[in-house]
């Protein structure tokens, strides 16, 4: 007897679990396509919102209270992320995912640019929401293509370069073969040769496709399929594992990171170091360096001249869903202005991608290693374009983790690669 | 409180009056309780609803997903298109390590693949779980037994020994991170030079390590509570008899405190057996450290309707453990206070 009128309310709860789950509308279809959502909203003007990370230096703000003073009527609101690149990312997916239109115009880390592509969540920046790419640097304009289609506005950039000791090496190797050779001076002096990021996680990513792509090899073909099986990758990557054999990489640097090689390099323990840019100022002003006054700057060194640096930074792209897309294109291109990147890159020391900058008398004053930047950035290739990149990058750090440490030879590393990297693609 | 109204008016008739006048008197008592019963159930709804929302809802959409395939690429278009019913194909692929072939069907997940982790990670699990619940009951039941004892300044040791327990997983991996970098503390201070997060066994005993300091006072403070309700007595008694330390700690010590002993036993392996931070941020996951749960997050970010499969087993396993834990060794966490509740009265 009790029992059905007990069961009266548990249906009533049931029914609202019900609906809420209709509401909700399934968590897990990803319908690909958005066509009809990207040709909607397109001369929609009025009030955004910018989603990006921690806004650590305070560019951003700035910015924005500048655009806020010029446009009354289509204010910008910045929605200010977590500094975690993955919460960033799966908060974009979150909203995404839910078709909202509280996102309009996202910063989106390169080696995401593809992945929301594909699940056709940005704005195809073309006819009407076409921007000049012109002055960008090439690489920086690939990263943030997918299948010929421009989809995010390149905005910051970033590069791999070589730090040296200049008091110890008059001139910097331009060849991989030479860095190698120079390694006896470090014997000398019993410090370390050359190190870069090889712990495993997406630093070792950007260290393997680095000496991959600058032996002539590629990841991933123009189609997008694994090229890792060839001569030339094999070569990039027997590089690294020969050198870690040899001791010309010591053997601490499988676990280092960014700031584990910085410090390695800063306390006087390495000849060479790749590194990004950020590291400079540390290495030059920080009262701990051993090494203020002796640090030289070069390209990465390559097969037989500049090697091929993997790419860093972020791309502005609009969302399918935002109700105010004539607003987005105009923002994203105040964004990507040269008055705004110059702002970026002396206020933020990041990167530009514009080539005009790199010339720029006062920004170079203030950024000595630009120079060679534009050098690095020149001659990068993106990191694999692909949806799949989290499967991708996985794939890549693996293999390459054990066949640095010998634990494979180069050539079953790379061959599992070729195979893990398919599988990844695969799945469907 | 409110699921008791209902139950005990109908045992007090029965137990204390006479059948006879039981009878006539039952029939208004029923009403009574009915409309209880109902309004009871009304007023329970709101959290039953609740409920529904945060728990069932989540639950059952994660095992509906899990029977859907990952949403695949158009060749053609370049776009996602979502994958369809995938029956019992996702947790196949778990299980016997499959992966999908560029021509279809499935083969034999490649080294770099999540797929092709998932019985190494359940062992790594298991064997986690095994040493560090092991190592923190041994150690904990010796802080325990210490914090039991009067002596001066027991109140500060108290607190002292919580403190690593206080203490944000996620900070204490970023500290025990710096302390086994290859300039860290441990190396300097023991004047060695191992890579620590480099290799397999340095970097499981890492997070060992890291784990078991964090955890043993979580293990301490619950089998002390458990020590203190033992009476003093009992001990006054077999010290009379003429028993030993040792006899007294086998025959009254372990075997009174052992309720308390299991239930702590088993929050620590059911903790243990989802440890993710730790590991994920010590070592992340390299050398053979990746964990169940640093899969399943893994795996999120390739595919959900995947990681909603690999949850469910990582679900599983876990119920399984707990369950062999309940119903074979006696860890009475759901009966142990009712019962004793009624013993009392």
């Amino acid at each position: 007897m009790k029992t059905p009128r007990f069961l009266l309310p548990a249906a009533t709860a049931g029914i609202l679990a019900l609906t809420l789950s209709a509401c909700g509308g399934g968590g897990g279809g990803t319908t690909g396509g958005g066509g009809s959502d990207a040709d909607a909203n397109l001369d929609g003007r009025g009030p955004i919102t910018y989603v990006q990370g921690k806004d650590n230096s305070n560019v951003v703000r700035p910015l924005i209270d500048k655009w806020n003073a010029a446009h009354p009527n289509e204010k910008v609101t910045f929605k200010e992320q977590t500094d975690q690149a993955d919460q960033q990312h799966d908060d974009l997916v979150q909203h995404f995912q839910a078709k909202q239109s509280d996102y309009d115009v996202v910063d989106v880390d390169v080696v995401w640019t593809a992945e929301f592509a594909a699940k056709g969540w940005l704005q195809p920046l073309k006819d009407k929401m076409a921007i000049d790419t012109s002055a960008m640097l090439k690489p920086t304009v690939d990263s943030a293509t997918y299948k010929g289609t421009l989809y995010a506005a390149p905005q910051t950039s970033d590069g791999g370069i070589l730090y040296y000791r200049k008091d110890l090496v008059p001139t910097p190797p331009k060849t991989w073969d030479e860095m190698m050779s120079m390694c006896s001076i470090a014997k000398q002096n019993n410090i370390g040769c050359y190190a870069g990021q090889f712990s495993k996680y997406e630093g070792l990513t950007v260290n393997a496709s680095e000496a991959i792509n600058s032996a002539g090899g590629s990841v991933l073909d123009k189609d997008g399929k694994p090229s890792v099986n060839t001569a030339e990758a094999k070569a990039g990557l027997g590089n690294l594992a020969k050198a870690y054999a040899d001791g010309n990489i010591p053997k601490e640097a499988i676990t280092y990171k960014e700031e584990d090689s910085r410090q390695a390099f800063q306390s006087g323990k390495l000849l060479f170091l790749r590194n990004w840019p950020y590291a400079f100022n540390l290495i030059t002003t920080e009262g701990s360096s051993a090494v203020k006054d002796k640090t030289g700057l070069a390209a990465l060194p390559g097969k037989s001249g500049p090697g091929a640096s993997s790419l860093g930074g972020h791309n502005l792209a609009t969302s399918v869903y935002s109700k105010n897309k004539a607003t987005a294109l105009d923002f994203m291109k105040f964004m990507t202005s040269a008055e705004t990147e110059k702002f970026y890159a002396t206020q933020g020391s990041l990167a530009p991608v514009l080539g005009s900058l790199y010339e720029d008398q006062e920004l170079v004053a203030k950024l000595p290693y630009l120079p060679v930047l534009k050098t690095s950035i020149e001659n990068a290739v993106p990191r694999p374009v692909t949806p799949f990149y989290p499967a991708v990058t996985k794939a890549i750090q693996d293999n390459a983790y054990s066949a640095i440490k010998g634990e494979k030879t180069v050539d079953a590393a790379l061959s599992d690669m070729q195979n893990a990297i398919q599988s990844a693609g695969a799945g469907s | 409180m409110a699921t008791e109204l209902g139950p005990t008016p109908v045992k007090s008739p029965a137990s204390g009056a006479a059948p006879v006048h039981h009878a006539p008197k039952g029939v208004g008592e029923d009403n009574r309780i009915a409309s209880q019963g109902r309004w009871a159930s009304w007023l329970l709804a709101p959290t039953i609803v609740a409920l529904g929302i945060v728990i069932v809802y989540p639950i059952i959409s994660a095992i509906v997903m899990s029977f859907q395939k990952d949403a695949g690429l158009d060749p053609a278009t370049g776009l996602f298109t979502a994958g369809g019913s995938a029956g019992i194909q996702n947790y196949v692929n778990w299980l016997a390590q499959q992966c999908s072939a560029p021509a279809g069907g499935t083969v034999a997940c490649p080294p770099g693949t999540l797929g092709g982790q998932f019985w190494s990670a359940t062992a790594t699990t298991f064997f986690f779980t095994i040493v560090t619940v092991t190592l923190e009951t041994v150690l904990g039941f010796w802080m325990a037994v210490i914090m039991a004892r009067t002596f001066r300044g027991r109140s500060l040791v108290r607190a002292a020994v919580l403190v690593p327990w206080a203490i944000p997983t996620a900070v204490t991996a970023k500290l025990w991170f710096f302390i086994f970098a290859f300039e860290g503390i441990a190396n300097k201070l023991f004047n060695t030079t191992i890579l620590w997060t480099g290799s397999e066994w340095p970097a499981k005993w890492a997070v060992i390590i890291a784990d078991v300091w964090k955890t043993t006072p979580f293990m301490a403070l619950l089998i002390l509570a458990g020590l203190q309700m033992i009476p003093a007595e009992v001990y006054e008694a077999a010290k009379v008899d003429g028993a030993s330390a040792w006899q007294r700690f086998r025959l009254i010590t372990l075997p009174l405190v052992k309720p308390a002993l299991m239930v702590a036993i088993l929050f620590r392996t059911l903790d243990a057996l989802r440890m993710f931070d730790l590991p994920y941020i010590l070592t992340g996951g390299a050398n053979n450290t990746t964990t169940l749960s640093i899969l399943v997050i893994n795996q999120i970010r390739q595919g959900f309707n995947s990681a909603a499969a690999l949850s469910t087993i990582t679900f599983i396993i876990i119920f399984l453990v707990a369950f062999i834990f309940v119903r074979f060794l006696g860890a009475n966490v759901v009966e142990q206070s009712g019962a004793t509740g009624k013993g009392k009265k």
